[in-house]
């Protein structure tokens, strides 16, 4: 590739900067803008099935975008904008979006269920999705703040098996009822 | 990548031969010695977006929004009102207060009369205002003169959403059952490539609910459906059965008010109770005045990586009205190319090199109350055919109607409008 820039450079010489004006590859800002029409402004997303990126864990992003773009994990348009990246534009992307301030969405949730959520999540899921689901560990997404519509469709896909779960994760939630999810997901909800 | 390009501009710059020919300093954008202000014109899905992420970038930057009404309604989502899943448009509806509160845009409510490239300067309604660079954002304007005796007041368009859109649903309301509705198609390109065929499920799905008996015929003037055809054939025959009379290649070519009736190059006519002509389209008139329209007579050519136009020095045309290559003219590309374009005047005023675009285009189409359909795609410029493509893969569509797409869809339009108005 060096030597075909040299030649390229030699060869056209002049025309090839006249031509165009210098240009440097896509930033992640560049990249990642293009996502906010629907995912919103800087990632924090305004509409109820829309996952906000704002602050989401790098490694979960690109594990996603990748599952996404491999077909691993079941997708509307997401399989099909994820073949538009390679894996260093997916790592901008992830950077990008875990430097953006998280925005909780404050979504209407029912009390009780939070509460019932809480008890769930503590005996189920806090091993992973650390401090109410604020933190993360390895893979594991901030579920904290997500939408409650986007986490119901979610976990109503993990429930059907549509969407794959770690066998860390299968063998913690085999024991819950569909109650049980529906009540974890008002839980991560309610945290700001 | 990143790497030989360094190597490159290092070859470039280092020998004295560059020198001599010249190409010393060209490694980076030439040294801005112009102003800081920005006239934007338009308030849609381009306009907003572009002032908005401008003043995003760089806040040195002044830029004036210059929109025509005190408010915009989304052309996206505008069928649903016709075919009765929406009660009214006011969802669709945005305002300029807040984008110009929260990001310091001075919004001016006014008619563009003419642009003076030379001079830099905007003519309105409301005065003059100079600019360093110029954004305009002016959507479509119909070629009225393509179709003989053509009356939106009698056959109304509504391919700009508002009152002609509620012109249409008031047609459709007072429809007596059995009746017919036209719908004309005009030949690619146009806004919203599958906007027409979305507004035949629509159209058929409120004809199935309110006026039994009634039919539309669909008058496309191009050889096929243009986009998404698998999906709205499918959809098509699993809701709307004997309701949809699809017939490609039939150009309107004139009309006949008094009869209710359209002619297909002079020779067919068809007769309707409802008639929605969707005209051809080109670019917005204040592209024409201001000569930014190319050979065609119709869009304006631009520079695939920021958006300036080929005509015309420090004038960038984003959204339907731009010649954008491989992107569709839709409201999610204008919304990406406003982003390219943005990032590369605040490049040009900051003197630092251009960046590359990357844009995305999602279109959602609805084919009944609870089902819809995408079409996606990523984009880059290929550099050898300066010309915008897509990322091989990232364009496709759904493999079939979808219920979820529908929900995703419902996000989608909550997310682009509270970007453009927030």
């Amino acid at each position: 590739m060096r030597r075909k820039w040299s030649e390229m450079a030699l060869a056209l010489g002049a025309l090839v900067v006249s031509a165009a004006a210098y240009a440097v590859p896509p930033s992640a800002e560049m990249l990642s803008n293009a996502c906010a029409g629907c995912h919103g402004t800087s990632g924090a997303s305004a509409g109820p099935s829309m996952p906000s990126l704002a602050g989401q864990s790098k490694a979960f992003f690109v594990d996603a975008m990748k599952k996404f773009r491999s077909g691993e994990r079941e997708a509307t348009v997401m399989g099909r904008l994820a073949k538009g990246y390679s894996d260093e534009q997916i790592n901008m992307m992830a950077d990008y979006f875990a430097k953006q301030k998280p925005q909780g969405q404050g979504t209407a949730v029912d009390p009780a269920l939070v509460a019932k959520g809480k008890t769930v999540y503590n005996e189920a899921c806090k091993r992973c999705h650390l401090e109410n689901g604020k933190e993360f560990e390895e893979d594991t997404p901030i579920v904290a703040g997500q939408w409650l519509k986007y986490l119901q469709i979610q976990m109503g896909e993990f429930q059907s098996g549509k969407r794959k779960m770690s066998e860390k994760k299968a063998e913690k939630v085999k024991s819950l009822t569909s109650a049980d999810w529906e009540a974890v997901a008002h839980f991560y909800a309610s945290q700001k | 990548m990143t790497m030989e390009r360094r190597n490159f501009l290092k070859l470039l710059g280092a020998g004295a031969g560059a020198a001599t020919l010249g190409l010393a300093g060209c490694a980076s954008q030439p040294k801005y010695a112009g102003g800081r202000k920005v006239v934007v014109i338009g308030g849609g899905y381009g306009g907003t977006i572009a002032a908005k992420y401008l003043r995003m970038m760089d806040a040195t930057i002044e830029v004036t929004l210059i929109e025509r009404n005190d408010h915009y309604i989304s052309g996206p989502f505008s069928n649903l009102y016709l075919g009765g899943i929406l009660a009214d448009m006011s969802s669709l509806t945005i305002k300029h207060d807040k984008l110009a509160a929260n990001h310091g845009i001075k919004v001016v409510q006014a008619e563009v009369t003419g642009i003076d490239a030379a001079a830099h300067s905007v003519t309105t309604s409301k005065g003059v205002f100079n600019y360093d660079s110029l954004v305009v954002s002016p959507g479509i304007e119909f070629r009225t003169d393509e179709i003989k005796g053509y009356d939106p007041e009698i056959m109304p368009h509504a391919w700009k959403a508002g009152p002609q859109t509620v012109l249409l649903r008031k047609q459709l309301e007072a429809m007596k059952p059995g009746g017919t509705v036209v719908l004309s198609i005009p030949l690619a390109p146009y806004r919203c490539p599958p906007g027409p065929y979305e507004r035949t499920s629509m159209i058929a799905m409120y004809l199935k609910e309110h006026k039994p008996g009634s039919r539309i015929i669909v008058l496309d003037a191009n050889p096929d459906i243009v986009s998404k055809k698998g999906l709205f054939l499918k959809g098509w025959k699993k809701h709307y059965d004997g309701i949809i009379d699809y017939r490609p290649a039939k150009k309107v070519t004139e009309v006949d008010n008094k009869n209710m009736a359209v002619l297909i190059e002079g020779i067919d006519e068809v007769k309707g109770d409802v008639i929605n002509i969707i005209p051809p389209q080109k670019a917005g008139h204040i592209a024409h005045v201001a000569g930014l329209v190319g050979a065609d007579g119709k869009w304006c050519p631009v520079n695939p990586m920021t958006f300036e136009s080929t005509l015309k020095k420090d004038i960038y045309v984003i959204g339907d009205s731009s010649v954008a290559g491989a992107m569709p003219k839709s409201g999610y590309s204008a919304n990406s190319e406003a982003k390219v374009c943005a990032t590369n005047i605040v490049a040009k005023m900051n003197s630092r090199p251009l960046t590359e675009m990357s844009g995305v285009n999602t279109c959602y189409s609805f084919l009944s109350a609870k089902e819809a359909v995408s079409v996606t795609g990523v984009y880059q410029v290929n550099k050898e055919k300066n010309v915008i493509e897509p990322v091989p893969g990232s364009v496709g569509v759904s493999p079939d109607l979808s219920e979820l797409e529908a929900v995703y869809a419902q996000s989608w339009i909550k997310n682009i409008l509270t970007e453009m108005s927030s």
